[in-house]
């Protein structure tokens, strides 16, 4: 996997989310959305170490981990917009996202609750013996939820091959670290204190997280046993919706710039070519400008229907 | 004195009173002390009351309800919030096994007074799993209170009352309801937490609502009202214990009935009302009663389906023409300018 690639796909899920948060004033994607944005480099490294028929799952922030695994990204917009195109046929909107196709299997928002549903799905694996894994993207705030220590645990028991993948951005909602946890205990040490093997990777360094990703990915097929990584990163819009929140009073702004000046892909896009860059921008643009017009001109689910799939 | 104040302000005079009052009182929850205070309803009383009473908690609903029940049983009076009743779900064993039993299954030797607030309803869409109404879940265990306030008066009352009361009391607040304005004491007081508020009297129908539901009762009993249709309409402030009486009352005198629940009709309490007026007033009631509520389903993110999901004073006021065999009436739903799931036009998101 070239570096360069990388970094081309967080700036293609950077500019989706960027073009989510641009049009959502127009009050047509009507559901809460929680941007990806910042938070781009945990997605695509990991991603970019597993294969299609690896299975993943995420919570309410998930955008960016469906778009790295392969989800298809007008079958999202067409969802965010609740229509029956979309993924979840406008059922659930964006905290509800899957792919069966690319192997993202389910996004939910209850926090911790797809954990142990992620780790089912390596059972699965693990019982058909096959040459896969799972994995769960979780968030900082979601260690702390009792299912989440349940899941550790038996993963560890019964060595099922699933990556937990914990995102640390510091915050759950307005809530910072230091009112949630001690703060001479890592996330790391939780996992290595169910027995379960941890790597720490550098700030939302997607070389980073790719490498030590694959090496997990490894370590979890060949010695079939669970493995936890913690990747520190950073949100920058707020919780939840399209605009920046720094103004409110529970992070700094101070932090917030520190954070991204610190960006590694806005630093790499700097060290391309402009022209180059246009080149690759206009792709993208392009892509995300067929998708929207997909999700816009599809049509609603048909009112009839509301009470399909209640039961299989 | 009496002024008007919303409903989220109403919540937080009485936590405010209630911290300053009882030592034994402390309030914590997700978000509590943020700066969004829990649609206004805890903020600044971090400020006033000090981190050691007012606190935010990790994301461990199930764990915090427990912690919740241990401090209630000796001797504290916790107010536990959680921002979504879906997010609380993961505590259902706690309230269910421990909470609602713990002064049964110990002979009485003690008490679990303690209060969790929970937000239900709908909003822009929330879906399915961000916007349920499961009072009746609550409903349907002993030793559990299941309160719903409807008016800013009663929803500071009411937690007051809840704050004082030896048992686990489930408070509902239905999140259109916090910007609702109306007359409210500055002073403290108690309301009951085992009646219902009969709002307007009438000969004609009973419609009783269940939290948001008794603004479409009221709106259906206005129009109704213009073409001389007069209604008792009750506001069913508590769900468990249930005052059967005022309603029992009511229908006696009218004969007809219609129970709008804010959720699902199927196995809720619109089935154990209409239940046992009948088992009281069979042959006194002219018509069966009839149930509105949300289909059996869940909610549906798309405003092309959740538009459809929810009740409106239309659906109430044509189930009255059925009742009362009014043909020569139709009534057609209002353009209200906004979709099902907005509380009011102006609402553009995110949550
Ligand atoms: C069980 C539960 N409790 C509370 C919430 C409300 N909630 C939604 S996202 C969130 C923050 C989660 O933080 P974290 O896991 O760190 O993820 P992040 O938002 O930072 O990506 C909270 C508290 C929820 N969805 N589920
Ligand atoms: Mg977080």
């Amino acid at each position: 996997m070239m570096l360069k690639q990388l970094y081309l796909d967080m700036l293609r899920i950077r500019m989706i989310e960027q073009s989510i948060a641009e049009r959502y004033n127009e009050q047509e994607m009507r559901c809460p959305v929680h941007l990806s944005i910042g938070q781009e480099a945990p997605a695509v490294g990991v991603c970019a170490a597993l294969t299609k028929t690896d299975r993943a799952f995420s919570g309410h922030r998930s955008h960016a981990h469906y778009l790295a695994k392969g989800g298809n990204l007008a079958s999202m917009l067409a969802e965010i917009y609740g229509k029956e195109t979309g993924c979840s046929k406008g059922r659930g909107g964006s905290m509800h996202l899957c792919d069966l196709d690319a192997g993202f299997v389910g996004a939910t928002p209850i926090v911790g609750s797809t954990v142990p549903i992620a780790v089912g799905a390596a059972l699965s694996i693990k019982l058909k013996k096959e040459e896969a894994i799972s994995v769960i993207f979780l968030g900082d705030g979601a260690m702390e939820t009792g299912v989440v220590q349940e899941s550790l645990n038996f993963a560890s028991i019964r060595k099922i091959p699933v990556l937990f993948v914990c995102e640390n951005n510091l915050y759950s909602v307005y809530s910072p670290l230091s009112v949630r946890q001690p703060i001479n205990r890592s996330l790391c040490d939780i996992a290595a204190a169910h027995g379960i093997k941890t790597f720490l990777t550098k700030e939302n360094d997607v070389e980073d997280i790719y490498t030590k990703s694959k090496k997990a990915r490894q370590l979890i097929l060949n010695k079939q046993q669970p493995v936890f990584i913690e990747i520190p990163t950073y949100r920058w819009l707020e919780h939840c919706g399209p605009n920046f929140d720094n103004d409110i009073g529970y992070r700094t702004q101070e932090e917030y710039i520190e954070k991204r000046e610190a960006d590694l892909l806005e630093k790499y896009i700097e060290t391309l070519e402009i022209k180059e860059l246009n080149k690759i921008t206009s792709k993208i643009e392009d892509e995300i400008k067929i998708a929207f017009k997909f999700a816009k001109s599809s049509s609603f689910p048909n009112s009839k229907s509301a009470g399909d799939f209640v039961y299989a | 004195m009496s002024r008007k104040i919303s409903y989220s302000k109403a919540l937080l005079e009485a936590q405010d009173y209630l911290l300053k009052t009882y030592k034994e009182v402390y309030v914590m929850g997700l978000g509590v002390p943020d700066p969004k205070g829990i649609f206004g309803t805890t903020l600044g009383l971090q400020e006033k009351y000090g981190s050691e009473r007012v606190f935010d908690i990790p994301l461990s609903e199930n764990a915090m309800t427990g912690v919740a029940l241990g401090s209630a049983i000796s001797g504290m009076r916790p107010i536990l919030t959680h921002q979504r009743v879906d997010f609380a779900l993961v505590a259902m064993e706690q309230m269910v096994n421990q909470a609602a039993k713990w002064h049964f299954m110990f002979g009485g030797k003690m008490k679990a007074p303690m209060v969790i607030r929970m937000i239900i309803g709908r909003g822009w869409g929330q879906g399915p799993q961000h916007s349920q109404v499961l009072h009746n879940w609550f409903a349907h265990i002993p030793g559990l209170k299941v309160v719903m306030p409807v008016s800013p008066r009663d929803a500071k009352g009411m937690l007051i009352s809840a704050v004082n009361d030896e048992n686990p009391v489930i408070f509902l607040e239905h999140r259109w309801l916090y910007d609702l304005e109306d007359y409210v004491e500055e002073s403290s007081f108690s309301v009951e937490l085992d009646t219902c508020n009969l709002l307007r009297k009438g000969k004609d129908i009973t419609l009783i609502g269940v939290s948001y539901s008794v603004v479409d009762c009221l709106e259906a009993d206005k129009t109704l009202r213009e073409i001389g249709i007069n209604s008792d309409v009750i506001d069913l402030k508590s769900i468990r214990p249930l005052d059967m009486k005022t309603i029992i009352s009511s229908v006696k005198k009218t004969g007809n009935v219609i129970i709008v629940d804010s959720g699902h009709v199927f196995s809720g309490i619109s089935a154990e009302i209409s239940a046992s007026i009948y088992e009281e007033l069979h042959g006194v009631l002219k018509k069966p009663p009839k149930r509105i509520g949300l289909p059996d389903y869940p909610t549906p993110t798309s405003t092309s389906l959740s538009d459809g999901y929810y009740p409106v004073k239309g659906d109430i006021i044509r189930a009255t023409f059925e009742i009362l065999d009014i043909k020569d009436k139709i009534f057609e739903n209002e353009n209200l300018n906004r979709r099902l799931d907005q509380p009011n036009k102006f609402f553009e998101g995110p949550f």
